[in-house]
């Protein structure tokens, strides 16, 4: 049968097999066969509907084995706990927010075990040794692996990267639906607390989409940049992949449940009294941040112990310096938020009293502990873009990286500082006064840092021979973005001023300056640079210029306008606004060049998609790059590099004559291979 | 074991030395990690209580706090044993080790969950005492249960003739986390039972 006969016939007989689903557990628990909402039935529905169109697509893939996994472990949640009520004497046996949290917990483990993701280990414990994987499963087609557990660490920067611009997609979409509400005053098409469940979405869809970017690339380049056959730990290494896939359907989960008010901050104490959705938002980050933790815990020890011979940490590239410091926020402050959701969690279940004043607690304790984390966690957003501004700026500039020590250094920097200014999100929130000033100044401080790195592209940029292809492009307008995201920023910083801007449209120019600075144009830089790496063929050059057009134009109007509306009044997280303020035009503004961004990733994404097929086959190394992942054949071999490099020289000495990064071929035949210049 | 032999299949392959250093070092960064997440219990602590604790059994706790910190001493030796290959003595006190902490969770859930004047779930001005005892030491009982856990797939693969001084990376590794779990001990016993004032119901 046809692949989409397949896929149709699997998603309709999914959906009704859903409902089917549904009724038969409920009639077993003994309950009423439908439910009160609807919701519930439309989450049964659509959950089994995308299961059937999986395994119409292929039953054999370990997703669709995940799937399964999944959708039995949340039924087996939901009877068992229902069981035990009853057998405890709870009234009623069946309660939602127990069952269905439960569900929740078990989901995703139900997924690792079906995707496969822990059979290795399982084998193990009984003394079976199962060999590191190599290449595509046996017996089956070799895209095969991109939809299953695979080990192979450019996989899973391939798997990584794919998911996080699927999750963007999607964050944009829930950003698109809210925003047009907003496009005029009044209440057009949204319910309240749909907008705001859709606020919420669009902040933490969009944060896991960036840390799945930002693994994507750790993942593919570091092992290739640094000289080694894969990363340090490959098995956890698929493992922090995949359990990334259970926790953002989770996430979006939430949306059946009733959503949730609190946007991504999850702020008790609303985050306590809101909807059940509450709990899958929380239970899916808590299980996000395994995937931080592990994937950043195999980044440090592949970067400390797999460097070629010669590579000291001072001639690494200066990309694995970005990403060893953001490793070093993912792994310790990760913990904190994980920590504020479950206590929230927790509370919510059992009725405690962490955040409740009336019982001793304290509502300000949430956001400490929350932000310890949520702050350091823009810093893992930029850290990782603004290294590749600084690994492409010399390639485009043909001239050595201005300060590459300083740059090395003021990554490490940004990031040890970043845990000393959580509390500056809280200038108006009733903290400790006492904490306010000591913020103020420390937040200021992050610039010093942050202004080294403006002055080294500054400075590589100076006087050198700029071409100007996709790549570069888009590291240029990181460059100006980013400038916009860190000028906005001091105001918010200083106490008095803040009191003002807080919780204002302000803001959220400022953050979207950072984002799009810090990750989203980098990514799209770094997209298009080891685009021929990846998939061995070139893009479409001139599609690359109009996505860059579109999408610099549109996001230099919206983050402007933003700012401009914050200053005269506009609220954040609110669904209605004052039309005497005289914001509409702006708004309207704000709507379209929204649009334009979006439709500008379109052709990106398309130009993507279309010439990884139909694409020219591409030069060996089309950007004459000294770097050694552009010395052997694209795309890389299974094991990288055939025989171990040496790091002979600086990084970054380009046009310098005579100067040599990498010998390819360390052991003799010099003469196979010229080396880079 | 056999498979070991066959490590330098392919190009860039790691050596068994250089596997066992990068595992103690991805270890170490995992409980550098947890070190944060019991951190933030233990600010959470301070920050609500304060200078104050609730009225606890002194007796029990100085109890159950011995027999961790003598597990620890008994998985210590068992590590040691099978560094030596004497798997006698690593089976015996990694037993012993299994017991202790087995004795510790029924000490801390059994018995001092019951005993405790503070109870979760009901609320009122002091019902932060109990919530914050009862998810300290809960928190920290999960770790201990998963550390039993792993002690026994780890005696169990010992039992099976799988560890020997040329491989004994899974006993080192239990041990360390048990240390770890152990040593969270040490910071946590004093925050519970030692530290402040004694306020709470029936002060």
């Amino acid at each position: 049968m046809n692949r989409i006969v397949r896929i149709l016939l699997g998603f309709i007989v999914g959906f009704v097999a859903g409902i089917a689903v549904l009724v038969a557990v409920r009639v077993l628990l003994g309950l009423t066969p439908m439910p009160a909402t609807l919701a519930p039935v439309l989450f049964s529905g659509i959950g089994f509907a995308i299961l059937g169109l999986l395994y119409g697509f292929e039953p054999s893939l370990g997703l669709t084995r995940g799937f399964i996994g999944m959708a039995i472990a949340m039924i087996v949640g939901v009877v068992a706990v229902t069981h035990f009520r009853r057998a405890m004497g709870l009234d009623p046996a069946y309660a939602l927010e127990p069952a269905w949290t439960m569900a929740a917990v078990l989901g995703p483990i139900g997924f690792m075990l079906g995707v496969g993701a822990v059979t290795d280990w399982l084998k193990w414990i009984f003394g079976i040794h199962t060999p590191d994987q190599h290449g595509p499963p046996e017996g089956k087609p070799a895209w095969t692996r991109y939809f299953g557990f695979d080990q192979n660490h450019k996989v899973i920067g391939i798997q990584y990267t794919v998911t996080g611009i699927v999750l963007m997609g999607l964050a944009g979409i829930f950003a698109l639906i809210f925003r047009s509400e907003l496009a005029i005053p009044g209440i057009q098409f949204l319910a309240l607390d749909m907008f705001n469940s859709l606020v919420g979405l669009h902040g933490i869809v969009m944060i896991a989409a960036i840390l799945l970017g930002i693994g994507g690339f750790a993942n593919y380049l570091v092992p290739l940049m640094i000289g080694a056959s894969d990363m340090a730990f490959p098995r956890l290494n698929g493992f922090a992949f995949w359990i990334a896939v259970p926790s953002a359907l989770l996430i979006v989960a939430a949306l059946f449940f009733g959503g949730w008010d609190t946007g991504w901050t999850g702020y008790a104490p609303l985050s306590v009294r809101g909807a059940m959705g509450v709990n899958f938002f929380m239970i899916g980050v808590f299980f996000f941040g395994f995937s931080s933790i592990l994937g950043s815990m195999n980044l440090i020890t592949t970067t400390l112990y797999m460097r070629a011979p010669g590579m000291g940490l001072f001639r690494m590239p200066i990309y694995v310096w970005a990403v060893l410091a953001t490793a070093l926020i993912q792994l310790t402050g990760t913990q904190f938020i994980g920590l504020s959701f479950l206590m929230v969690v927790l509370e919510r279940l059992f009725d405690l009293g962490f955040f409740n004043p009336a019982e001793g607690g304290n509502v300000i304790l949430f956001q400490h502990l929350f932000w310890f984390y949520s702050h350091p966690a823009v810093y893992i957003f930029i850290l990782p873009g603004l290294g590749i501004v600084s690994e492409l700026l010399p390639v485009f500039a043909r001239k050595p990286l201005f300060g590459y020590k300083w740059i090395a250094l003021s990554s490490m920097a940004i990031a040890l500082m970043g845990f000393l200014v959580w509390a500056h999100h809280m200038f108006a929130a009733g903290m400790e006064e006492a904490l306010r000033v000591p913020f103020m100044y420390s937040t200021m401080l992050v610039a010093v840092p942050t202004g080294v790195k403006f002055f080294s592209w500054l400075g590589t940029m100076w006087r050198g021979k700029l071409s100007f292809p996709t790549p570069m492009l888009f590291v240029l307008a990181s460059i100006a973005v980013f400038l916009i995201g860190g000028l906005t920023g001091p105001p918010l910083a200083t106490v008095p001023t803040d009191l003002f801007l807080h919780d204002s449209y302000f803001v959220v120019g400022h953050f979207h300056a950072t984002m799009f600075g810090g990750f989203v144009f980098p990514f799209f830089a770094a997209l298009y640079f080891w685009y021929p790496k990846i998939t061995g063929r070139m893009y479409n050059e001139r599609l690359g210029q109009i996505h860059f057009a579109l999408q610099t134009a549109g996001f230099y109007i919206m983050s402007l306008t933003m700012a401009r509306t914050g200053l005269l009044g506009m609220r954040r997280r609110i669904a209605d606004y004052d039309p005497d303020l005289g914001i509409q035009n702006l708004h309207i503004i704000m709507t379209v060049a929204g649009f334009v961004i979006f439709f500008g990733v379109l052709v990106g994404v398309y130009n993507l998609i279309v010439s990884a097929r139909k694409g020219e086959v591409a030069a060996a190394n089309p950007w004459g790059s000294r770097s050694p992942e552009w010395q052997i054949p694209s795309p890389a071999p299974e094991h990288n590099y055939e025989e171990p490099f040496e790091v002979v020289g600086e990084p970054y000495d380009y046009g310098l004559p005579g100067s040599v990064y990498v010998d390819m071929h360390p052991s003799g035949s010099k003469t196979a291979a010229s080396p880079a210049h | 074991m056999a498979a070991d032999t066959h490590a330098h299949e392919h190009p860039g392959a790691i050596s068994p030395a250089k596997r066992l250093k990068m595992n103690r070092v991805g270890l170490w960064l995992f409980l550098l990690s947890e070190t944060f997440l019991f951190g933030g219990i233990l600010v959470s602590r301070f920050y609500l209580w304060g200078a104050t604790r609730p009225e606890l059994n002194q007796n029990l706790g100085l109890a159950v706090t011995l027999i961790l910190l003598i597990s620890s001493y008994f998985m210590y030796r068992a590590e040691t044993a099978i560094k030596h290959d004497d798997r006698g003595d690593f089976l015996r006190s990694i037993s012993v080790t299994i017991i202790l902490g087995i004795l510790f969770v029924a000490g801390v859930v059994g018995l001092e969950w019951q005993e405790a004047p503070i109870k979760p779930f009901t609320g009122g001005e002091f019902g932060i005492y109990g919530d914050i005892f009862f998810f300290m030491t809960g928190m920290h009982a999960f770790h201990v249960v998963t550390g039993v856990i792993l002690l026994m797939i780890v005696a169990y693969r010992g039992y099976k003739g799988h560890l020997s001084s040329e491989n004994f990376w899974p006993a080192e590794a239990a041990a360390i986390y048990w240390h770890f779990v152990d040593v969270v001990w040490v910071f946590f016993f004093p925050a519970l039972y030692l530290m402040g004032s004694v306020v709470g119901p029936g002060h």
